[in-house]
């Protein structure tokens, strides 16, 4: 494994009432995308400020390409927000040539502008922009300076599906050219679409960190049966632990042809019967008791 | 590199505020519609008051004169005590004041040309026992427009400093705008630095516009340099956004930040001797006035436009301007936050 291209260790954020960030130590190494996860008030926004220099760390250090983070950096650095607001009255090209020139080096604009699918809407005020475009000019404004490394706080948030699509597809071909990417989502399958690596957070701490798959079978063994409720007989008790869920009840089972073989010997019908894996979803219920979007 | 992104954010700014159609014109409409509205109300009269000056100089021992003690009753006659005869004369010269009456030396000033003048000398000498020593004086009125002008203008400049910038940087701050600008090389010197040049830019554009285009119909008093009088109102503009700096240094609330500025603004509008003069007003008023930018920037311009006075005979009122730009300037880039 390369050296880290940036290293984090032991970053404490305490604020008067308030612990956001209580020991969080991970490692990016270069060219992957690294995904920060965990339920509202987690601490994983606080974290990423402070990685980006908006906030200052309580204590801890950040190691950029082996030392500490520098002026230098924010040269270096990509950063989209979770929420920004863009100037009034200024077009899409002004808004991308005003903070391309806030950088002593810049990446090839008009390769940038096609990347994010912005040539329709050059010339049009900032105010006028959909949810997507917009999030796709806020991707082109951290991407502007050319980083190394890129910061993208929730970056799908309010998206259609198509749209998430399209803005997934962007990452993929940033991911593709070696550039390093931390992403915070709420989606597990945008993380574990995007993420070559996760870290689950919850009160400031980080509670599991691995590759989805390692983590997945870290803590899972089994496989989820999902049949409709009403397919149950009424008053039927089984013999394993089982979960309604939006109308459907859901079987943990490690041994699926026994189980299957007792709903058989009840005379339950198995037409609706559906087998899945377990996902990100299960696991972030199961390590932090939260569900991710409520 | 400090030019390119002072520049690439000075450029954007002001393009902001260009395309806002309505807060430009309302910027560029508001000032005329008040020049224009003091010009068509007060078109010839200072004051329908009768104001009489009085001095009584150092002595304790004041010749007694009967006369002047009956005068001295005599209703609706403003009586005001100064204490600085020759600029009380020049007043007297303007229209501005209708008798000066000096007790210690048993004389009174009057102006040849003032009807109000001539009315106040003959009641003073009702009883044709005054002996009190005439001094004449002639000059021509200054209308009230005319002497109004000059605070009007800096009050225009001062709404548009305090709301243009300070309002604007608690907007941004609220919205995430500034937040992103910390992301980026930028620091808080070049982002102020641009504040204060591109508000500059719009306050000294939209004064002269004003200036020149309502007195090409009204015709106000202008005699002093135009450059000088030009550079007084930079002085006092940047004077003006530094304190609106300090205003906007941290508030995260458009509301709060518009109740501080009416707090700061409206004792400037009535407190800076815009509309009336200070003297004779209570001494506690005419000290807090003096912390006021537009006090200064009042009293230049007045006395440039009126007096066709130069930079030097203001050298206090621009060096107390000097002095608050720096200090205000220095006050807000030290208390700015980006968030």
């Amino acid at each position: 494994m390369s050296a880290p291209l940036l290293e984090v260790r032991n970053l404490i954020k305490h604020y008067p009432k308030v612990k956001a960030v209580n020991g969080v130590s991970i490692n990016l190494q270069p060219g992957t995308c690294f995904g920060l996860l965990g339920p509202n008030g987690a601490g994983k926004t606080t974290t990423v400020e402070i990685l980006e220099g908006i906030h200052s760390a309580t204590s801890g250090e950040v190691i950029y390409k082996g030392e500490p983070v520098g002026n230098s950096f924010k040269n270096e650095a990509g950063i989209m927000f979770q929420s920004t607001a863009l100037q009034d009255f200024i077009t899409v090209r002004e808004t991308l040539m005003m903070f391309a020139q806030l950088y002593p080096a810049n990446t090839d604009i008009d390769e940038l502008i096609r990347r994010c699918n912005l040539i329709e809407y050059l010339d049009q005020d900032n105010r006028q922009l959909s949810g997507g475009q917009r999030q796709r000019l806020l991707l082109a404004i951290a991407l502007v300076n050319d980083p190394d490394i890129i910061f993208l706080d929730e970056p799908t948030t309010g998206l259609d599906p198509q749209a998430r699509r399209n803005f997934w597809d962007l990452i993929e071909s940033i991911k593709s050219e070696g550039k390093t990417i931390l992403l915070t989502t709420h989606y597990m399958d945008e993380a574990y679409t995007l993420c070559d690596e996760i870290a689950i957070m919850d009160h400031g701490k980080i509670i599991a960190e691995g590759t989805p798959e390692e983590l997945l079978a870290a803590h899972f063994n089994d496989v989820i049966l999902q049949m409709p409720i009403s397919d149950i007989h009424e008053h039927e008790t089984l013999p394993f632990p089982s979960q309604m869920k939006k109308g459907l009840i859901e079987i943990a089972t490690s041994d699926v042809n026994k189980t299957i073989e007792v709903l058989i010997d009840r005379n339950i019908s198995l037409a609706n019967l559906q087998i899945r894996s377990r996902n990100l979803d299960d696991l972030f219920i199961e390590l932090t008791g939260k569900a991710l979007r409520t | 590199m400090f030019l390119k992104r002072f520049f690439a954010l000075l450029s954007a700014r002001n393009k902001e505020f260009l395309r806002d159609k309505s807060s430009t014109s309302w910027n560029i409409i508001m000032p005329i519609l008040i020049v224009v509205g003091f010009a068509v109300t007060f078109t010839s009269d200072f004051s329908d008051q009768y104001k009489v000056g009085i001095y009584v100089g150092t002595s304790s021992n004041l010749p007694q004169n009967t006369s002047i003690e009956t005068f001295l009753k005599t209703k609706h006659i403003e009586f005001v005590k100064i204490t600085d005869i020759e600029n009380t004369i020049v007043k007297i010269q303007r229209h501005q004041l209708d008798m000066l009456i000096d007790k210690s030396k048993q004389q009174y000033w009057i102006n040849e040309e003032s009807p109000n003048g001539y009315l106040v000398e003959k009641i003073l000498n009702a009883d044709g026992e005054s002996r009190l020593k005439k001094q004449s004086v002639t000059g021509k009125e200054i209308r009230y427009v005319d002497w109004v002008i000059p605070g009007i203008l800096a009050m225009n400049m001062m709404f548009s400093a305090l709301f243009g910038v300070g309002y604007v940087i608690v907007r941004y701050r609220k919205n995430g705008m500034l937040k992103r600008l910390k992301a980026t090389p930028v620091t808080a010197l070049e982002y102020l630095s641009v504040q204060i040049v591109s508000r500059l830019l719009l306050i000294m554009a939209i004064t002269i516009f004003v200036f020149y285009g309502t007195n090409f119909f009204i015709g106000y008093a202008m005699h002093g340099s135009h450059l000088s009088l030009f550079l007084v109102f930079a002085l006092g503009a940047v004077s003006m956004i530094s304190l609106s700096l300090i205003v906007a240094a941290r508030i995260t609330s458009e509301e709060t930040a518009g109740g501080l500025l009416n707090l700061i603004s409206w004792p400037m509008m009535f407190l800076s001797g815009v509309w009336f003069s200070l003297e004779g007003t209570n001494p506690i008023v005419q000290n807090v006035a003096e912390f006021f930018p537009l006090t200064h920037v009042t009293a230049a311009a007045r006395s440039i436009m009126i007096d066709g006075a130069g930079l030097l005979e203001n050298t206090y009122h621009i060096s107390v301007l000097l002095i608050q730009s720096t200090l205000f300037l220095l006050i807000g880039a030290w208390a700015f936050r980006w968030e």
